[in-house]
């Protein structure tokens, strides 16, 4: 895996070392709401549960606003971010939309006819102003 | 002898399981997914295994970032039903083979695959919900199963190559047990999917029908696949076909296609499984 050339696949935020270790304390939050009783202090204080971790203000204002692609930049997994929309009751399609910047029933319309095509979606080349 | 006498691919969507669970099976949305499930399950019922070795991945259940295993074999006599943020599936608890994974265990790092053994693990949708496709919604699961959980997370997941090799591995471990059982190994995971950032949602069929046709007669072609390929065109979650190559080197060269599934979509997944039945088992 010489020089990173996965970084010039569009729209995609892969989970290697560096993003890993920015997102350690983020993800280990959203890890931390498998748990039941966790998922209900979260709820009854967002703020104040989230200093228990060390997150940046960029992380705490992403994971506030739920801001799910912010949550990625800033070194988030999917599958642990996804913990959140599940304590939330948000459907994981309405999450994918929202990264996606579409409406969820545009997203749902877009799958059943086949999903986003790989073409035209490979490079970063391919899309204008980072944007398919 | 134990032998493995077919492998069995199949992706497992967590939605799958919100299906099952909720008697949403014969929604306009599903029906083609589980229609095409009762081949298999009829399938299964008349192979009766004695023992399922299930690859598959933990999706930051068991695991978190505290601990990362590349290759994780669960040898406990039973593994209990994660909770995923929303509460545990309400499945059968999972009961293990210790003797017979074990056995795996020692076998393939004697053969030079370091495996992280694992005495207390929950089980997520990526092993429950193969469980659900194949076997419907016992009281009780009906055979013992061996959870081998393959990071594909945290880049980078194995490659397909080292993939492969360990199925080798676990086929010669598997051939040295001296008692009679008859395995069925699952692979799990793909096939093209994205479920992050901006460009979720993609799928590539062409991809995947290379895969699907290639698997059993040529997965040479596939072993050849590297993680960047896997990312750039087959999106960013599709890398979980590397554990396909487990589940087919753990078979033998003489294999019958039985079953072929392939649906778009599941969720934001392509939905694919294959049933190879090992002739010379």
């Amino acid at each position: 895996m010489s020089g990173k050339s996965y970084k010039d696949i569009p729209g995609t935020y892969v989970f290697d070392a560096a993003h890993s270790c920015q997102g350690y304390e983020l993800n280990m939050f959203m890890m931390s709401l498998i748990k039941s009783e966790n998922r209900t202090a979260f709820k009854a204080d967002e703020a104040g549960y989230l200093t228990q971790f060390s997150l940046t203000d960029a992380q705490t204002d992403a994971v506030l606003k739920r801001d799910w692609n912010g949550m990625l930049e800033e070194g988030g997994n999917v599958y642990y971010t996804l913990k959140l929309a599940a304590t939330d009751g948000t459907p994981y399609e309405a999450a994918y939309a929202a990264m996606a910047g579409m409406e969820r029933s545009k997203l749902r319309a877009m799958m059943i006819s086949g999903g986003r095509p790989p073409e035209g979606n490979q490079y970063l080349s391919d899309w204008k102003d980072g944007k398919p | 002898m134990a032998k493995i006498t077919a492998g069995v691919a199949t992706s497992h969507v967590p939605l799958v399981g919100v299906a099952v669970d909720k008697g949403m099976t014969e929604e306009e949305y599903f029906s083609p997914l589980f229609e095409g499930f009762e081949r298999s399950k009829a399938w299964i019922k008349e192979q009766d295994p004695d023992v399922v070795i299930l690859v598959y991945n933990d999706h930051a259940s068991a695991f978190s970032l505290e601990l990362i295993p590349t290759f994780a074999l669960g040898c406990a006599p039973k593994f209990s039903i994660a909770d995923e943020g929303w509460g545990a599936r309400e499945v059968p608890e999972v009961i293990g083979h210790p003797e017979l994974a074990w056995h795996i265990a020692q076998s393939a790092i004697l053969d030079e695959f370091d495996l992280t053994i694992v005495n207390k693990m929950s089980v997520d949708h990526g092993l429950t919900v193969p469980l659900s496709l194949m076997f419907g919604q016992p009281d009780a699961w009906p055979c013992p199963v061996i959870p081998l959980a393959v990071n594909v997370i945290q880049f980078p997941p194995p490659t397909g190559n080292r993939c492969f090799n360990l199925g080798k591995a676990i086929r010669r471990a598997v051939s040295s047990y001296p008692e009679d059982l008859k395995v069925v190994i699952f692979g799990t995971g793909g096939m093209s999917h994205q479920l992050q950032g901006p460009r979720n949602g993609m799928i590539n069929k062409e991809f995947d029908k290379f895969y699907l046709d290639n698997i059993g007669p040529h997965p040479e072609k596939l072993i050849a696949i590297d993680h960047e390929k896997y990312l750039r065109e087959a999106g960013s979650e599709g890398i979980e076909l590397v554990m396909w190559l487990i589940m087919r080197g753990a078979l033998g060269d003489d294999l019958e296609e039985i079953h072929r599934l392939y649906h778009v979509p599941i969720s934001n997944t392509a939905f694919g499984h294959l049933i190879l039945e090992d002739r010379s088992a």
